[in-house]
């Protein structure tokens, strides 16, 4: 590790410290319907998408009314995003005259774009046309991560509610996420991307003449448009197959750090926008710390582990201490200019949320190194997590905090002067143990049969790594992969004459969207049940939700639900390998 | 609440949300980018006497087609290539044929796999096999891990600089110049951390060799 490595770290730390209050105090105005410096310009835009998509924002939904309309909308997309993806032939913008993806890689790809997850069975610059990428895929990118913001506010909004039942108007929500939010720092960071040599083109693929007399074919596309919702809204798929580790994505050092930024700036600014909504900043910034330790242990361990090496590469002679002018550590997978820092920086954050992108292979990291995404994951994606749904999940996590802690000292449980009853704890519990469920009970079902077996790259531990890894990955929404293991089989560029694993394909999808609805509805439902609650005033016996004490319970909480559900899946893997020279 | 009516109104909704961050976003992005940073938007294209030699941002192969008694080894219907002695050599890479930028992959190694450890052993001894015949102090101990292991996007377009140096001594030996000249030309197409502070230094392979060719007059 070295001094440069760490002060990476720091200053991208830190200036997320910076825009949390900013960002988050801007999010609050935003759903709160205080004017804004946008609305005087973008205003028309809104009232006209009103209009047109004839729907009374003045009237509030209540619980099952707005999980109605997020269900609607998803469906919608769902179906309107298959038919785009299956009918590529007959589009603009296909300069590569790629023909369709088999139906069964499409529906893992659909479900998974409309969960926020953009877990990719496909390649991008093999597969997509532009117009697949521009029309479907970003689209999804756009709005399912405004979804996931808008039942966290939604929550928000049950959590402080005084009287009724009205939980907001998901439509207006959705609207004002895009317009207001998600749409002007896309294009703002698009172009910073662009400036900073991320590609942005409709032209076909580029074909060169190497100074050897070799041809080279180059592919490029409108990727900075996508690449930059793909990281603002944690959703993580790659314009091209290599994801951020390729060059015209991610083309230096500065352009990893801002990737980053944009990765976490809206999950940590929403701690800020609870705070500001609930009435106390401290509220937020509690939760803010419990997010912030876990994310330090993570990138610690992460870095530490990726400088050490592997057992391959020194079995093999090479030697992996840092001299002048080489990294050292494990660089299979890695990319020169991010080294080991950026790298570790990265696929940490990325798997804290629920990104999923990576700028470096992860089925090539060490096995403790590789053991952090894991945990990251079976932590419930709740270190600052995904847009809105880190926030949520969060939240749920205190209420188990505040019940637990309530049980621990003898008084009833209150969140922020609300009495948490036996309803909401059933359904707050519930709604965490869906995805840990989920994931391992397909898991188990993949390794169990030869159907699923067919998909794994790698022998022994690490190919069982692959496959947990996989459907973890795909119940938390994160997407991000050992991506040796695989749902789709292409012989050659385009489509042609390939075929998908439908055992993988169809098992993800039931993992994605199963573990993505269910917890929103019982995230909604917590929030129905709150909302008509009366506000009791603190007193000297209430349980603090704001000091060290409710973030080291908290932290508690998180670990001991995860530990607990996933100790014996991750001594398979990862602790096997790393505790071992052994090699398989 | 009117199920129906929703209904239409999120059907609506997604085609509204198509076309104004499906169509007019990216399209909007792409035509304000390519007036303000034209190079950048198309690939930082390298052109050389009208013709298109690659992209600065990714990396290529720097091989000849392999000649055994005067015909052209082809495998499996493609010629085979061997690295040209001449020219920097950039990582290796696990896409097939070898720095595909069409078809982007990860290597997907695990740690602790017999396969892995085959291909990195592989990599050091072609390596050494290249490198050591001008440089015969190199030992295994000393090659850079970058040189060893794949990179992530396969096309990586950097070495490290100790990896560069290493190579230095072969590419001087070939074209008979002094080393010192191969080290300053290293040395100024080294990009260092973006801001003094972001990301790690490395050698761009492909403005390295060309600044090569242009040192030995015309580009062969």
């Amino acid at each position: 590790m070295t001094l440069m490595g760490w002060l990476q770290i720091a200053v991208f730390f830190a200036i997320i410290v910076a825009i949390t209050p900013l960002l988050g105090g801007y999010m609050a105005r935003v759903y709160t319907g205080k004017p804004i410096i946008l609305s005087r310009v973008l205003g028309p835009v809104e009232r006209g998408i009103y209009r047109v998509i004839r729907a009374d924002v003045r009237k509030e939904h209540d619980w099952k009314a707005y999980a109605a309309s997020v269900m609607l909308f998803s469906l919608a997309g769902w179906l309107l995003l298959y038919l785009i993806l299956r009918t590529q032939t007959s589009h603009p913008f296909n300069p590569q005259g790629f023909h369709a993806a088999p139906w069964n890689v499409t529906f893992n790809t659909v479900t998974s774009f409309l969960t926020n997850t953009n877990w990719q069975y496909y390649s991008g610059e093999t597969t997509m046309s532009y117009f697949s990428q521009m029309a479907g895929l970003t689209v999804q990118n756009f709005v399912s991560a405004a979804v996931g913001i808008c039942v966290a506010v939604a929550l928000i909004r049950g959590i402080v509610g005084r009287s009724g039942k009205g939980l907001g108007n998901f439509w207006q929500d959705l609207v004002r996420t895009v317009l207001y939010v998600l749409l002007p720092i896309s294009i703002i960071g698009a172009l910073v991307l662009v400036s900073q040599g991320t590609i942005q083109t409709l032209s076909h693929y580029l074909t060169a003449h190497t100074i050897t007399g070799l041809n080279q074919s180059i592919a490029v596309g409108p990727t900075a448009s996508q690449e930059v919702i793909k990281n603002l809204g944690t959703n993580g798929g790659g314009f091209f197959n290599t994801n951020a580790a390729h060059p015209f994505e991610n083309p230096n050092g500065l352009t990893n750090i801002f990737e980053l930024l944009l990765i976490f700036s809206i999950p940590a600014a929403l701690t800020a926008t609870y705070g500001r909504m609930v009435g106390s900043r401290r509220q937020g910034w509690a939760l803010f710390a419990a997010m912030t330790v876990m994310f330090a242990v993570g990138v610690t361990v992460l870095y530490a582990a990726e400088t050490h090496g592997t057992p391959a590469q020194h079995t093999a002679g090479l030697h992996t201490q840092l001299f002048s002018g080489s990294t050292g550590g494990n660089m299979e997978g890695k990319e020169q200019r991010f080294g080991i820092a950026g790298s570790a920086l990265f696929n940490t954050v990325s798997t804290d949320t629920s990104t999923g992108a990576v700028n470096a292979g992860l089925d090539s990291m060490t096995g403790l190194g590789g053991a952090v995404p894991m945990a990251n994951l079976a932590t419930g994606e709740v270190i600052f997590g995904g847009v809105g749904s880190g926030l949520y999940v969060m939240l749920l996590y205190a209420l188990l905090a505040v019940f637990i802690g309530g049980l621990m000292v003898g008084r009833t449980p209150e969140l922020l002067g609300k009495k948490i009853e036996a309803r909401e704890i059933k359904l707050a519990s519930v709604g965490i143990l869906i995805t840990p469920l989920t994931a391992l009970a397909a898991t188990g079902l993949a390794i169990a049969d030869h159907a699923g077996r067919v998909s794994i790259f790698n022998a022994g531990p690490q190919g069982f790594s692959e496959t947990f890894y996989a459907y973890l990955s795909q119940a938390n929404n994160n997407g991000s992969a050992f991506a040796g293991y695989t749902g789709f089989i292409q012989p050659s560029a385009g489509n042609i004459g390939s075929h998908g694993v439908t055992f993988a394909d169809l098992l993800g999808s039931f993992n994605l969207a199963f573990a993505r609805y269910v917890p929103i509805l019982f995230v909604l439902a917590v929030a129905g049940s709150l909302a008509g609650k009366k506000v009791a005033p603190g007193g000297l016996g209430t349980m603090r939700t704001d000091n060290t004490t409710f973030v080291v319970l908290l932290i508690g909480v998180i670990i001991l639900v995860g530990a607990l559900t996933f100790f014996p899946a991750l001594l398979l893997g990862p602790v096997v390998q790393s505790l071992t020279g052994h090699l398989y | 609440m009117n199920l129906r009516k929703n209904a239409i109104t999120a059907g609506l909704v997604m085609v509204v949300m198509i076309v104004l961050l499906g169509i007019l976003y990216p399209l909007a992005v792409t035509g304000v980018s390519q007036v303000l940073f034209p190079g950048n938007a198309n690939g930082q294209q390298i052109h050389r006497g009208g013709k298109l030699i690659g992209s600065k941002l990714i990396g290529q192969s720097f091989s000849d087609p392999k000649i055994k008694n005067g015909k052209a080894v082809e495998e499996e219907g493609e010629p085979v290539t061997e690295p040209d002695p001449r020219y920097f050599q950039t990582r290796p890479s696990a896409t097939a044929p070898a720095d595909n930028a069409s078809a982007t992959t990860f290597s997907n190694l695990g740690p602790n796999n017999k396969t892995t450890e085959e291909a990195i052993a592989e990599h050091v001894k072609a390596y050494l096999e290249m490198e050591r015949p001008y440089d015969p102090s190199l030992t295994a101990a000393q090659v850079p891990v970058d040189a060893a292991d794949s990179s992530a996007s396969g096309v990586d377009p950097q070495i490290s600089q100790a990896n560069a140096r290493i190579q230095a001594h072969r590419v001087a030996a070939v074209r008979h110049l002094p080393l010192q000249q191969i080290m300053k030309l290293v040395s100024q197409n080294t990009a260092g951390r973006t801001l003094g502070i972001f990301g790690e230094p490395g050698v761009n392979v492909l403005e390295l060799n060309l600044a090569l060719d242009q040192l030995t007059g015309g580009t062969r």
